[in-house]
């Protein structure tokens, strides 16, 4: 029997079954989270060289144990709760086969504590990536099978909400943006799963011996289909969470619906062909293959990622003016709620996934900048930039809005929960740009010691290096403090915060109300210049976009002669 | 109408584009077609291009290639490990082992000459990090590549391993030396 609740702070309503789900989902993705933090830990005080913490075994473990936990399971469970938030509560319908969608969690669940098994039972210390030949135990490679199939669940769950929704007339019209952009996600986490299982089936196979070999270059560039993939799942996905967080805290609609959901659909066109610039290293693909993939395909992606990287702000700014914040170009920004965690959270998210992780990553996914960066740290230092203060920072903010929503809690200190978005933020972007220093000056990744101890040939690295990567350890340790502030606000919360009214019940759903489209017509896409504060942000943007770009190709001009 | 709402015009693919959108794409479209012509100009112009020229290879072959070129051109050998260095004549093919975890031998090349160096791995997946240059080439077993490399400064260089290989991971250091 399916009942609904309206909240009556914001207006939302939930299928009680989808917002069990959503809990569920949500607190095990915080979980790992706590768990991956924990791990950081470890990692970050190894990699700080004055402190070299944990012995080569246990950081390899450590460091398998922290990627796995967060980019796969911390991030992945979160994402399924929200696919059934931007199904079940934005177009306001039940949840289809609400047991199914617990049989998707269970397996995520078990697949996860098994891979976590596997990893610190000590012999399967192969990195999230587990290349070929190098072999883990068999239930590594079972549990994130058992995972992918769990979330392949969620996305399929997703898909039957929408249908619901349509056959029950919910909603007239079009889905909303943030509803679509889950779409998109949910379209690409389909074909990663897909190529997960084409590629982790075998591998593991071959780890129990029925198989004898799997190509280490086949692997690669199918365990990269679904690597690169995934993280075009977590795009869409926390580009959903900006739209959605814009349009709650400002009521901001999107300058035009068609620019929007046009760049969500290059993703869906083009984002998964990208997997190549993991390649551009690599023997055996030819030149033109990895510029078709890395120019072409790549390009319209990232193209699509700088038309959302402006219209979200500049939504913002249209509906800031239209409150009267008009003075010059940046009263909008001004007078933006800074003190309110769920606005400050995602802000520092967009610029720092645009400027630190967008620009890094185009450079480096050129295919001969790749060279003097393939492997070395300055990679974490990138991903960290578009996974952590991307994806995982606009997750925070979701949060501090779900939790009197979702969870009927009044947030406990809602002091620190103000101050946490800027603690996190902030000293993740100094800590991707010294590994992004480091990795400049040659430091590795996945690297135990980069003083080479134990070799004749140790190379001495500048002293510049070992200052970079000492403060790497330094604002490591700042992020993770306030990771752990995150982690108390939300886990304390739900714990001893003071419950809120639920709101009313009731057995039928409230369809959308329509709102009649002469209003919508006196909108935007105005043919004005509505936004000139995000045009001029926009600007600063491409100015060091462009001036980053032709630095490292001077640096790569002047390397040994390769052809 | 707002983000997470349905659009209130139904036909919203009908509405007229801002003149920022419209701007801004246009730019953005431009930069993006800028950056596709510097990767194919510097096919052409560039002297850093990854070679693409690779072999299947088995670890039978490859280490008998290694050892044909380190009998005929080992000037000397270092360590306690008398590991050879080899001095091939320039534009020879120069043989590269990786293997858990060393790289073998050590080459000593001139200075602006060419040489065709073959890399391969005898186990799991390694990386050639050549420091303080900062070049980084995959490694991965059962491929043979073959790269061109012309040093142009003399010195002393290291190739550190940077893909994760296993416990003696971080001591996987080769030499080069560029006279
Ligand atoms: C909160 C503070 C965090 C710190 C201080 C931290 C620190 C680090 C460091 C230093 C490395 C590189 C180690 C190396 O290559 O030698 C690393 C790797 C990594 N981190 Fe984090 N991290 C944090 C949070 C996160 C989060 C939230 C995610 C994902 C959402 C994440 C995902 C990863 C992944 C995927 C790797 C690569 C593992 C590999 O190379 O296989 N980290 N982290
Ligand atoms: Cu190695
Ligand atoms: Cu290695």
């Amino acid at each position: 029997m399916t009942t609904y609740r309206t909240c009556p702070r914001s207006g939302l309503q939930f299928d009680t079954q989808a917002e069990k789900l959503m809990l569920a989902n949500a607190v095990v993705a915080v979980v790992y989270l706590l768990v991956g933090g924990i791990l950081a830990v470890g990692v970050v005080l190894t990699r700080w060289p004055a402190v070299h913490w944990l012995a080569a075994d246990n950081f390899y473990m450590v460091l398998t144990a922290h990627g796995i936990d967060m980019l796969i399971f911390w991030i992945i469970f979160f994402e399924i709760a929200v696919l059934y938030f931007c199904s079940s509560t934005l177009l306001r319908c039940r949840i289809a086969t609400p047991r199914i969608a617990w049989l998707g969690f269970a397996l995520m669940l078990i697949g996860s504590v098994t891979t976590n098994v596997a990893i610190f039972r000590g012999d399967s210390s192969v990195m999230m990536t587990s290349y070929v030949p190098m072999m883990a135990h068999p239930a590594f490679y079972l549990g994130l099978i058992l995972f992918a199939v769990g979330a392949l669940v969620g996305c399929f769950v997703f898909f039957g909400t929408l249908v619901v929704a349509k056959n029950e007339k919910t909603y007239q019209g079009s889905v909303p943006l943030v509803t679509f952009g889950a779409i998109t996600a949910a379209i690409i986490a389909v074909f990663t799963i897909a190529s997960g299982a084409i590629i982790l089936i075998p591998t593991f196979l071959m780890s129990v011996g029925v198989i004898k070999e799997v190509d280490p270059l086949v692997y690669r560039t199918i365990w990269w289909a679904f690597g690169h993939s995934s993280q075009q799942i977590n795009v869409a996905a926390h580009i959903s969470i900006w739209y959605a967080i814009a349009a709650i805290c400002f009521g901001a609609k999107p300058m035009s619906e068609r620019v929007s959901r046009g760049a969500f659909l290059l993703y869906i066109l083009f984002l998964q062909l990208a997997s190549a610039h993991h390649l551009l290293a690599d023997p055996g693909l030819s030149t033109e293959w990895k510029v078709v993939n890395t120019s072409y395909f790549m390009y319209f992606a990232v193209l699509a990622s700088m038309i959302h990287g402006l219209t979200i702000p500049g939504a913002i700014e249209v509906a800031q003016r239209e409150k009267g914040f008009t003075k010059g170009l940046f009263e909008w920004l001004r007078k933006a709620p800074w003190g309110n965690p769920v606005f400050s959270g995602m802000f520092i998210s967009l610029i720092g996934f645009g400027f630190l992780g967008g620009i890094s990553g185009v450079m480096m996914g050129t295919e001969q900048l790749n060279m003097i960066i393939h492997n070395t740290i300055y990679v974490p230092g990138h991903f960290h930039a578009t996974v952590v203060i991307g994806t995982t920072l606009s997750f925070m903010s979701l949060t501090y809005f779900l939790i009197p929503v979702l969870f009927r809690r009044e947030m406990i200190s809602p002091g620190l929960a103000k101050l946490q978005p800027y603690l996190f933020g902030l000293s993740m972007y100094f800590f991707v740009v010294v590994m992004m220093g480091a990795g400049t000056l040659g430091v590795s990744r996945r690297h135990w010691d980069m003083a080479m101890g134990g070799s004749p040939f140790a190379y001495e690295f500048p002293g510049a290096a070992y200052l970079m990567m000492g403060l790497v350890g330094i604002t490591g340790v700042v992020a993770i403090v306030g990771g752990a502030l995150y982690i108390y606000i939300t886990v304390g919360s739900l714990l001893w915060g003071r419950k809120l009214d639920a709101g009313a019940l009731s057995p039928k759903t409230v369809p959308i109300p329509v709102v009649p489209s002469t209003v919508a017509l006196q909108g935007h896409g105005s043919a004005g210049f509505a936004a000139p504060g995000t045009f001029a942000l926009a600007s600063v943007f491409l100015v060091a976009f462009v001036l980053y770009y032709f630095i490292n190709w001077k640096y790569l001009s002047q390397v040994w002669g390769l052809s | 109408m707002s983000a997470i709402l349905p659009p209130s015009d139904r036909l919203w693919w009908k509405q007229p584009l801002d003149r920022v959108e419209g701007t801004w794409i246009l730019i953005a479209f431009i930069w993006c077609m800028i950056m596709f012509a510097m990767m194919v100009g510097w096919h052409i112009y560039g002297k850093q291009n990854l070679s693409t020229e690779t072999y299947k290879t088995t670890r039978e072959l490859f280490t008998a290639k290694t050892q044909a070129v380190v009998d005929k051109y080992t000037v000397r050998t270092e360590t306690d490990k008398n590991i050879p260095v080899v001095r091939p004549p320039a534009g020879s093919d120069v043989y590269l082992i990786s293997r858990l975890w060393d790289w073998w031998p050590i080459l000593e090349l001139e200075k602006d000459k060419t040489y065709r160096l073959h890399l391969t791995s005898m186990d799991y997946n390694h990386g050639f990090s050549l420091q303080p240059v900062n070049i980084n080439i995959q490694v991965v077993p059962g491929y043979e590549h073959v790269v061109k490399v012309t040093p142009n400064q003399s010195g002393i260089f290291s190739i550190i391993c940077n893909e994760y290989c296993g416990i003696g991971h971080a001591n996987m250091v080769g030499r080069i030396y560029v006279k």
